[in-house]
């Protein structure tokens, strides 16, 4: 068989398996909701401020809905950073680039196998955390009915159908910032400096949102493009910011992609 | 048709910023040479060889390997392998997944030579180890069996036996020497002259990026000078002989014998001679290995007016 990028996804899915962080991420993203689950068994109080928070006790299929909120400011940002910002860089850490550059592979497929499995890691952690999520709230809360935002009441078969394509929405921003990591990884060959650099970006999307005068820019922030799942959660469904996520998303995915890969077929390997 | 030569290089330089790292570099390496890329450190070994192996651009001339250019893409690395530098493997794998990896980014029948690779070079019973607890000459060893893996008709090796213990490096170049007496092209960098000595047919010597000599070791044994002591049974006479005779240079008495310079040609015509003149050697040694003598007056040179001439060996 002929070497292609698929060789390379295999082996980069193989070398996280070694991985510490790919652990660290996972966990995180298994341990945070369990966790909140355990909260709400043993308090009484619900965060009103959130979509969803008030009805954390009457259904556990609420708690995943809450997590997808909360998690957008940092933590599923972090998990996303920890892999992306890390898979080009740490091969500069580790000197390996010019061992895997003076084989078979062009680097354009070295380069497509890492994006590959920097975006099954985020679609792994993302869907893990839904699913313990809704183990974890189900156990606590029970599987019932959840009220939508519109105020009407969905079965708990349908809103777990729901959660799931919440989940897939969720992934659009997720996905823009997996290749906002791998860009800074690939440019900063450095693997803590684009994990942070990808969080700064994040953070600095949602202070963008809130600085007086900027909110003309906020249907274009990549931070509002979490949101976006909320309009599976009405009745009817509101498309609008699906559809809007679907397009601005891919606005930073792809110029930081195209970037990330042109520098990484070009660079000197002098290193290592 | 011919063949292309596994190793062509024209012209080729590097400069970065003010720093020219590699100046204007010819060679040709042929089918079944062990060639020595030989100078002292920070000459601009490494940089060529990356070069060599597509992982730098060059800032002009060109690198063909078996008539391919490594700048349009890793085909011309086909039948090419080696490493720069010390090689350098992930440490959370084995050696063995290393390895297994590495021949899957080769394809071919890569995967099925990693037992033979490994025991060639005598890691067979380590290869289950993770490479982080490796030592220096485990990952050399591990580094060439990576290149030997892609099956490469072009072995090119950065420094091979820097860092090596004795017994180390004594096993590495049997390890070149069995590696080229199979038939296998050898471009070997180094800054032990007398390992390129031992290894090397061809040699090319780089001092601060260029080219100071190529050709065969022979011939430029041949045209070294180098400092001799000689003690005969007459010495008056002697040193007589040695201001007569060519290629004898400043001859001159101290330390109760005569000392010169001199290439072996000339040594040998004057040993002659003394006899000739009833001036008997009774002791001819040179002072410094003569080829080391050269080396370093090759490599050692003041900047600018000063530098050495290059060598001209047909």
């Amino acid at each position: 068989m002929n070497p292609g990028i698929l060789t390379v996804y295999r082996w980069e899915l193989h070398k996280l398996r070694f991985q510490k962080r790919t652990y660290l991420g996972l966990g995180a993203a298994a341990i945070v909701p369990i966790l909140f689950a355990i909260a709400v068994s043993v308090r009484n109080g619900h965060p009103n401020e959130v979509a969803f928070g008030r009805y954390i006790h009457q259904t556990g299929l609420a708690i995943p809905l809450v997590i997808l909120l909360f998690g957008a400011v940092w933590m599923f940002p972090l998990i996303t950073a920890l892999v992306a910002g890390d898979i080009v860089a740490s091969e500069d850490h580790n000197g390996t680039l010019k061992t895997i550059l003076t084989r078979s592979l062009e680097r354009g497929q070295i380069f497509g196998g890492k994006v590959l499995a920097a975006v099954t890691y985020a679609v792994v952690a993302i869907l893990l955390n839904g699913a313990v999520a809704v183990a974890a709230g189900s156990l606590v809360s029970g599987f019932k009915p959840l009220t939508t935002l519109s105020g009407t009441k969905v079965s708990a078969p349908s809103a777990l159908g729901l959660i799931g394509a919440s989940l897939l929405v969720y992934l659009l921003p997720i996905l823009a910032l997996a290749c906002i990591g791998l860009l800074l990884s690939t440019i900063t060959r450095n693997s803590a400096a684009a994990v942070v650099g990808t969080l700064m970006f994040s953070l600095m999307m949602q202070l963008i949102g809130v600085l007086p005068g900027l909110g003309g820019t906020r249907p274009y922030l990549l931070s509002s493009q979490f949101d976006a799942w909320e309009g599976l959660l009405r009745q009817p469904v509101d498309w609008a910011p699906i559809g809007h996520a679907a397009w601005v998303c891919p606005l930073y995915a792809l110029p930081a992609l195209a970037a990330g890969y042109l520098v990484f077929l070009r660079r000197d390997v002098a290193g290592g | 048709m011919t063949a292309a030569a596994p190793l062509e290089i024209r012209g080729l330089t590097k400069v970065y910023g003010d720093i020219v790292a590699v100046d204007d570099v010819d060679l040709t390496v042929a089918e079944g040479n062990v060639y020595g890329y030989l100078g002292p450190n920070g000459a601009g070994k490494t940089t060529s060889l990356r070069m060599m192996l597509g992982l730098i651009r060059p800032t002009a001339g060109s690198v063909q390997l078996f008539g391919r250019d490594p700048q349009l893409g890793v085909r011309a690395l086909e039948g090419v392998a080696g490493f720069v530098e010390e090689p350098r493997f992930y440490p959370y794998l084995s050696g063995r997944r290393n390895l297994e990896l590495l021949a899957a980014f080769d394809g071919g029948g890569a995967a099925a030579r990693i037992d033979e690779v490994l025991s060639v070079v005598e890691l067979s019973d380590r290869a289950a180890d993770k490479v982080r607890g490796y030592s220096h000459g485990m990952r050399q060893r591990l580094g060439i069996a990576a290149a030997l893996v892609r099956g490469p008709r072009l072995l090119l090796l950065d420094e091979p036996t820097t860092g090596l213990d004795p017994a180390g490096m004594r096993d590495m170049r049997a390890l070149i020497r069995r590696l080229a007496g199979g038939g296998m092209t050898v471009v070997l960098s180094s800054h032990l002259l007398g390992e390129v000595e031992e290894l090397c047919d061809r040699v090319a010597i780089i001092r601060t990026g260029s080219v100071v000599y190529e050709g065969t070791i022979a011939e430029l044994k041949r045209t070294a000078t180098g400092a001799y002591r000689l003690r005969t049974t007459d010495d008056d006479r002697a040193l007589e002989v040695c201001r007569a005779q060519p290629g004898i240079v400043d001859p001159r008495r101290s330390a109760g014998a005569i000392h010169f310079n001199a290439d072996e040609a000339a040594v040998a015509a004057l040993s002659a001679a003394l006899v000739e003149a009833a001036a008997a050697p009774v002791e001819l040694t040179p002072q410094a290995a003569s080829l080391e003598t050269l080396f370093f007056r090759l490599t050692e040179g003041q900047d600018g007016a000063a530098a050495p001439e290059p060598v001209e060996v047909a």
